[in-house]
């Protein structure tokens, strides 16, 4: 009994050094590919597998998954690439209660998680890991930059509102972070509501100078056009997710002329850019999203620890990632001491190319920023 | 709070019955003359939306993508009869759960198959675009005026057709006894698929008509699905007149809750605690409502006896 124990723990180590010795790296990709949030998981595969194919690896393999934005299929689908298909990395998920749900787990069990959107503040502070990194940003950052901007652009007395849900009030505490002054009035919306006009009908009561509203998905699309159709004209900043290329189209002319805060647009002037955003084009005939550079940044960050190091030498590997040596599309790029970027936040205004709703950059919000967490943070 | 915007949250919540209503009538006919539970309803009201948002990209008439959202849904409803839910009638509630919930699965993925992942752009016609002033210098949009009337005008012929003519006179006795309707020589299986593509165009048209101001996205119908069942739950299942009465309660108890509570809290609490306890409790003001309505009347306001 022991023996055989032994001889299968043996054959185990060999399959795996026999690996290690290709040094060839798996990456389980775990996102949103069916159901209501398609187009965000669908954006960042795309984005990571552009720049795989980019690159021509033979040595990185991708194994992708659908977790139907459901939390439960993505700890099945987890430990399915942990146990069976022996993945070094894990990346993709888009939402972050389904990456508190995966991320502490997969690092305890020793494997590299990139994150490609969802970074929760949890796992910046005081839960932060060393083979957990952040590539897009933590998720106060784009409310955070808004507050800066409208704090900037004189705003005096703005509403704003957020769903009533962990990222909603990270997002309202993070504008109040950066804007300083007391806003007019906020109020905490049901999630997943599609009909605002009992909050219209407040905000036109509220005697407000302008309106900041975090409401990803279908939210935002909703909000948008009945806050055109109400006659409301009041100045609208959001974070870029309500106004994203994947759903600016279903917005139409009710997004034009708003700023909102973004890390990334297809504007950005670098040759990374560049080589993304013609490429994302030729391979997939559309504008690439948010969600699609940063799953763009991703894979190349990950390609670039390739060359540095050997996966399974995890301080190597490791140190590799946090040198962030390959050009991000963002342009300037680099890891702060909890893992998550430090980097520009952009203001973009929704302008008319041809007959495409789509982003350019009007300013800075925030330079060089990191986040309100790195100093709980103790690796 | 000023009384204009009282009269505003009104209306918003009228508007938002009427929607309502234009959902579970049709959900409460087909329970109540097949004994169905559909859970494919809400996919219906999809169908419908991405319909219209299909026909006016591609004529630019949102009249004609009302047609078409109508007609698309009413054939999807017949479709899915014929194929799926006509075997169901005799099976007990589990099965027709299982099948029409495999049916909302297979419409989701179906939809974003044709039409993409991505949200489908659909707007309001220009002439109802913008705001209209009512007395009290009230602005309210157009648009929303506008559902409003469709809603209730919808509600008087659908009161009209089951109370005074002779289809109407069927449905009754068909869901009263529908043995002995059959026995009568009325075509019952006829019958049953004109009642299931009736509620599924009526389905399909609140999705159109929703669409416009909100996003038309797969997945849209199912929050709406079961607000609709708490609709018909309140009203009493099988009832028309307890749909309507049902759908308005929830649209004025939904918004106003979500108006009031707010600020009733803030009496007693300081602003961002009220806004977050008046905001919690105004998400379950609805379902404290049924709560209290089955207390008082098991069966719902207009149910019969169960």
């Amino acid at each position: 009994m022991e023996f055989k124990h032994l001889m299968l723990a043996a054959c185990t180590a060999a399959l795996c050094g026999g690996a290690a010795l290709a040094e060839n790296v798996k990456v389980g990709m775990i996102t949103t590919l069916s159901g209501g949030g398609a187009g965000l998981g669908i954006d960042t595969r795309d984005g990571f597998m552009l720049a795989v194919k980019q690159a021509g690896r033979d040595d990185l393999e991708v194994v992708i998954e659908d977790d139907q934005r459901k939390p439960d299929m993505a700890v099945q689908l987890a430990d399915k690439m942990i146990q069976q298909e022996k993945v070094d990395v894990l990346t993709g998920i888009v939402w972050s209660n389904l990456a508190m749900a995966v991320v502490p787990a997969a690092v305890a069990q020793g494997k590299f998680y990139l994150s490609t959107n969802a970074a929760p503040s949890a796992l910046a502070g005081r839960g932060c890991n060393p083979l957990y990194f952040s590539v897009s940003y933590q998720n106060d950052n784009l409310h955070e930059a808004a507050g800066a901007y409208m704090r900037d652009a004189g705003y005096k007395a703005p509403f704003i509102l957020a769903p009533n849900y962990p990222a909603g009030k990270d997002s309202l505490t993070g504008f109040k972070r950066f804007f300083e002054g007391t806003p007019k009035d906020e109020i905490y919306t049901k999630l997943g509501q599609t009909d605002y006009s009992a909050e219209l009908a407040q905000i036109r009561a509220s005697g407000a100078d302008s309106v900041f509203f975090f409401l990803p998905g279908g939210m935002g699309i909703s909000f948008l056009k009945q806050y055109q159709a109400s006659g409301l004209d009041l100045p609208l900043v959001g974070p870029a997710f309500s106004f994203d290329q994947g759903i600016l189209q279903a917005v139409g002319d009710a997004a034009l002329g708003v700023k909102n805060t973004s890390q990334w647009s297809k504007d950005i002037d670098n040759a990374a850019n560049k080589a993304f955003v013609d490429g994302f084009q030729a391979e997939y005939g559309r504008l690439p999203s948010l969600y699609a550079a940063q799953g763009y940044d991703t894979a190349n960050l990950l390609i670039s620890a390739m060359d540095k190091a050997d996966v399974s030498d995890k301080a190597a590997f490791q140190a590799a990632l946090e040198a962030a040596d390959f050009p991000s599309v963002r342009g300037k790029f680099s890891f702060g001491a909890n893992h998550h970027p430090v980097q520009d936040i952009y203001v973009r205004e929704v302008v008319q190319e041809g007959d495409v709703l789509t982003n350019k950059i009007v300013g800075f919000a925030i330079k060089d920023r990191a986040d309100a967490y790195v100093g709980e943070c103790k690796m | 709070m000023s009384a204009a915007l009282f009269i505003e949250q009104v209306f918003n919540g009228l508007q938002f019955g009427v929607m309502l209503f234009l959902m579970s009538a049709g959900l409460t006919l087909i329970f109540g003359v097949m004994g169905l539970i559909n859970l494919a309803h809400g996919a219906l009201y999809m169908v419908g939306a991405f319909a219209a948002a299909a026909v006016s990209a591609a004529t630019g008439s949102f009249l004609l993508a009302l047609m078409g959202a109508l007609a698309a849904s009413a054939v999807a409803g017949v479709l899915v009869e014929v194929i799926v839910i006509r075997r169901l009638y005799a099976r007990d509630h589990l099965d027709q759960v299982l099948a029409t919930f495999a049916l909302i699965l297979i419409f989701s993925e179906g939809t974003r198959w044709v039409f993409g992942s991505f949200p489908l752009y659909l707007d309001v016609p220009a002439a109802l675009a913008g705001p209209v002033m009512l007395p009290f210098g009230i602005a309210y949009p157009a648009y929303r005026l506008a559902i409003i009337g469709i809603g209730l005008v919808v509600a008087a012929a659908l009161f009209f057709l089951i109370a005074g003519t002779r289809v109407g006179m069927r449905i009754r006795a068909g869901e009263s006894d529908r043995e002995m309707i059959g026995a009568l020589g009325v075509n019952i299986s006829a019958l049953y698929t004109g009642v299931f593509a009736l509620g599924a165009a009526l389905a399909g048209f609140a999705g159109a008509l929703v669409g416009a101001i909100q996003s038309v996205q797969v997945g849209m119908g199912e929050p709406v699905l079961i607000l609709a069942f708490v609709t018909i739950v309140i009203g009493g299942i099988g009832s028309i007149r307890g749909a309507f009465v049902g759908a308005l309660l929830v649209g004025l108890t939904d918004t106003l809750g979500r108006v009031l509570l707010p600020i009733l809290f803030s009496a007693v609490m300081e602003p961002s605690a009220a806004a977050t306890v008046g905001g919690a409790l105004a998400s379950m003001a609805i379902y404290i409502l049924m709560a209290l309505v089955l207390l008082f009347k098991p069966t719902g306001l207009y149910g019969g006896a169960a």
